[in-house]
């Protein structure tokens, strides 16, 4: 909250450390004093709004702002209250088993802000006491462990930068173009720096029984959320999370403790997680049966197809942000691949009839997203901008067409396909897709 | 004043600690936290098999009872005969459809292990009050959606050893071993397609299902 002073009394400590007030004249003659001689001998007129500026300076350039501890949790500016997590209201039931969207199109990194990152819940958000939450590890284990935060932390540490994304993004594409937006068809990603145990850390020292071969993880959400994972896997590259970009996890995303599973889909890096039990088969939950499972035009279907495969996008231009005339213009996006780095991203204008391969930003990390630029003259005919990547394996993003031919489009997840957009002569986009 | 070697020799200490803390290999070498008990265990110990029922507890139910406690629990989001209200989940039907231009996947048509519903709805239902229904119900329960499903007769009683044994329809269509990746793009870079067979086949323009991105969040409902 901002301090509820009059506008033209401000405080400030004196040399003996207690508020003085001091009287809005005082404040002003001090500042003509340091201007006057730049002004030529006159003091500058109070900013006028209606006039543009420069040359009249801005009402917050002629007074004092908020002090330090204003905002003691800092928040984004109110001009960037647009910039918000967003939910399609049809999509879903009601909220608590729901998903919202991360707004790609007004970010600018390869982190996404923890109040932006996406969201998929299946009985809401709990709200966690950390004194009581506790992780339990046994099965087919030698010393079955119960541990708390406390513990938890005292493990020897590491941070990671990984995405995680939800494998139903996209999901709406699959029949047709359907939501024009880039929020809505590819927001169900997002990447942080995670900071937690290695879930091999944490298995080695319960010890491990030869016969274990899979993991069953569990939330402590409402949902009880649980998947089966490979013992091979998460003795790889999991962790377990009790921080996310520096600061503890966000309710949100699992607070205080989630399972990382880099590069595979969203719903087995499990958030709130309380359970860790080894077996010898994989449990054929709910979510890996009846949800989570990819249904073919022939009627089999695909399970444990946790992989995220490589994919990208054009995050500007995008429906959200259209271009503004003629002019040369940065083509901006993401990419990711879920089997380890980028290798490269290519940039089409034309509907994918020539291609050119743009620049990747550093840092280009392993199951990260990755950022890519291609300066672009526009000269205000219309195109269609499409962006294609190859992961370090070789294997290259395909388009929506050659996805159907395998799969049909019934499959509901794992559609990471070419997103074409289309710019009209006026600038506006459209999402697109070719046949 | 610290001399130089002793600094070292504090490093050097530092750095054999932080070497034996991440091998650690040793079952218990680190010594936090505490043994989980029977008792504990027992406690949370939910988890069901779906492929042979392994987990599940004691305890049955009849479908007649499974209605009851339906009726009261279940039917207001999922309808009466599981038909689902509203944007709700159904329960039942689509048997024959997973080929269809519009498969329904259900209980009845798709899931493949009948152990697997015990498990999700004593771990997650009812919605609003998961994992508060007594496993005798969970069993009642289970058996009147199989019922409601064709799979099992009226007087199906469910337990550990009856769930198991329900051949569920979609049993042998699941493939559970990743194909992919199943396409072969190659990187083409120029005159990759004719300009004539570059074609628009859908787009999202004017189909009015797309929340707003700015101002405050949408609470739009298409027709
Ligand atoms: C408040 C509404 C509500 C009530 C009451 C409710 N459910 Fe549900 N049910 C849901 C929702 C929503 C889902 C989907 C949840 C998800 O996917 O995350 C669901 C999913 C299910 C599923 C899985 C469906 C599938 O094909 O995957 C079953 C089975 C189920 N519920 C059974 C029950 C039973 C049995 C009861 C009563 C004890 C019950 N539900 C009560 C809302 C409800």
């Amino acid at each position: 909250m901002r301090p509820k002073q009059p506008r033209s009394n401000v405080i400030l400590p004196d040399a003996g450390g207690s508020p003085a007030r001091i009287g809005r004249r005082s404040l002003l003659g001090f500042g003509a004093a340091l201007t006057g001689s730049l002004a030529l001998g006159g003091r500058p007129a109070i900013a006028d709004p209606s006039q543009e500026s420069p040359p009249a300076d801005a009402p917050w350039s002629q007074s004092m702002g908020a002090g330090v501890v204003d905002r003691p949790y800092g928040r984004p500016a109110d001009s960037e209250a647009s910039v918000i997590r967003r939910n399609v209201p049809w999509l879903t039931a009601s909220t608590e088993s729901s998903v919202s969207f991360s707004p790609l199109q007004d970010l600018h990194g390869i982190i996404t802000p923890n109040g932006l990152f996406f969201e998929r819940h299946h009985a809401g958000r709990p709200d966690i006491d950390p004194a009581q939450h506790k992780l339990m590890i046994h099965g087919l284990i030698e010393r079955p462990l119960l541990l708390t935060m406390k513990d938890i932390l005292r493990f020897p540490s590491t941070s990671r930068i990984h995405f995680i994304e939800c494998p139903a993004n996209g999901g709406m594409n699959w029949r047709a173009a359907q939501l024009n937006s880039l929020q809505f068809s590819h927001g169900m990603v997002s990447c942080a720096e995670w900071t937690g145990v290695k879930l091999s850390t944490l298995l080695e020292e319960t010890g491990i029984k030869k016969e274990a071969k899979w993991a069953m993880v569990e939330g402590a959400d409402g949902a009880h959320m649980n998947r089966s994972i490979p013992l091979d896997k998460c003795l790889d590259d999991c962790l377990v999370v009790y921080a996310q970009n520096g600061e503890a996890l966000r309710p949100e995303q699992g607070y205080p403790l989630r399972l990382v599973v880099p590069g595979w889909e969203g719903n087995v890096n499990i958030k709130w997680l309380r359970r860790i039990k080894l077996g010898e088969k994989p449990w054929h939950t709910r979510e890996e049966t009846s949800k989570y499972t990819d249904l073919m035009p022939d009627g089999t279907s695909r399970g444990f197809t946790w992989l995220m495969d490589a994919k990208s996008v054009v995050t500007f231009p995008c429906p959200e942000k259209p271009l503004d005339g003629p002019g040369l213009y940065e083509i901006r996006g993401l990419a990711w691949a879920g089997t380890g780095k980028v290798k490269r991203v290519d940039v089409s204008v034309d509907g994918g009839i020539n291609w050119q391969t743009a620049r990747l930003h550093e840092p280009v990390l392993s199951k990260a997203l990755t950022k890519f630029t291609l300066p672009w003259r526009w000269d205000g005919s219309p195109a269609l901008v499409a962006s294609r990547v190859i992961d370090e394996a070789g294997y290259v993003q395909p388009t929506i067409a050659e996805l159907r031919k395998r799969r049909g489009s019934n499959s509901i997840y794992h559609n990471n396909s070419i997103q074409t957009w289309q710019v009209k002569p006026d600038g506006s986009v459209f999402n697109v897709q070719l046949a | 004043m610290f001399s130089s070697r002793k600094i070292s020799l504090a490093a050097c200490a530092l750095l054999v600690a932080a070497g034996s803390l991440a091998r650690a290999a040793e079952p218990g070498s680190f010594g936090y936290g505490k043994p989980a008990t029977p008792a504990q265990i027992a406690g949370w110990d939910i988890d069901v098999r779906g492929e042979d029922g392994a987990g599940l507890p004691a305890g049955k139910g009849t479908v007649d009872r499974g209605a009851e406690v339906y009726a009261e629990q279940c039917a207001a989001c999922h309808g009466t005969f599981g038909e689902g209200e509203g944007r709700f989940p159904k329960l039942v039907g689509g048997v024959g459809s997973l080929r269809d231009e519009r498969p329904e996947p259900t209980v009845g048509s798709y899931w493949p292990f009948a152990p697997t519903l015990w498990d999700y709805i004593n771990r997650a239902m009812p919605m609003p009050t998961p994992h508060t229904l007594s496993s005798d119900d969970v069993y009642a329960l289970t058996a009147y959606i199989l019922h409601l499903n064709d799979l099992v007769p009226p007087e199906f009683v469910a337990d550990r050893n009856s769930l198991p044994k329900v051949k569920m329809r979609n049993r042998d269509s699941f493939i559970w071993t990743d194909p992919r990746p199943d396409t072969t793009a190659k990187p083409c870079m120029n005159a990759c397609v004719n300009a004539a067979d570059v074609r628009i086949s859908s787009t999202a323009e004017g189909r009015n299902l797309t929340p707003r991105t700015t101002g405050p969040l949408d609470t739009m409902q298409p027709k």
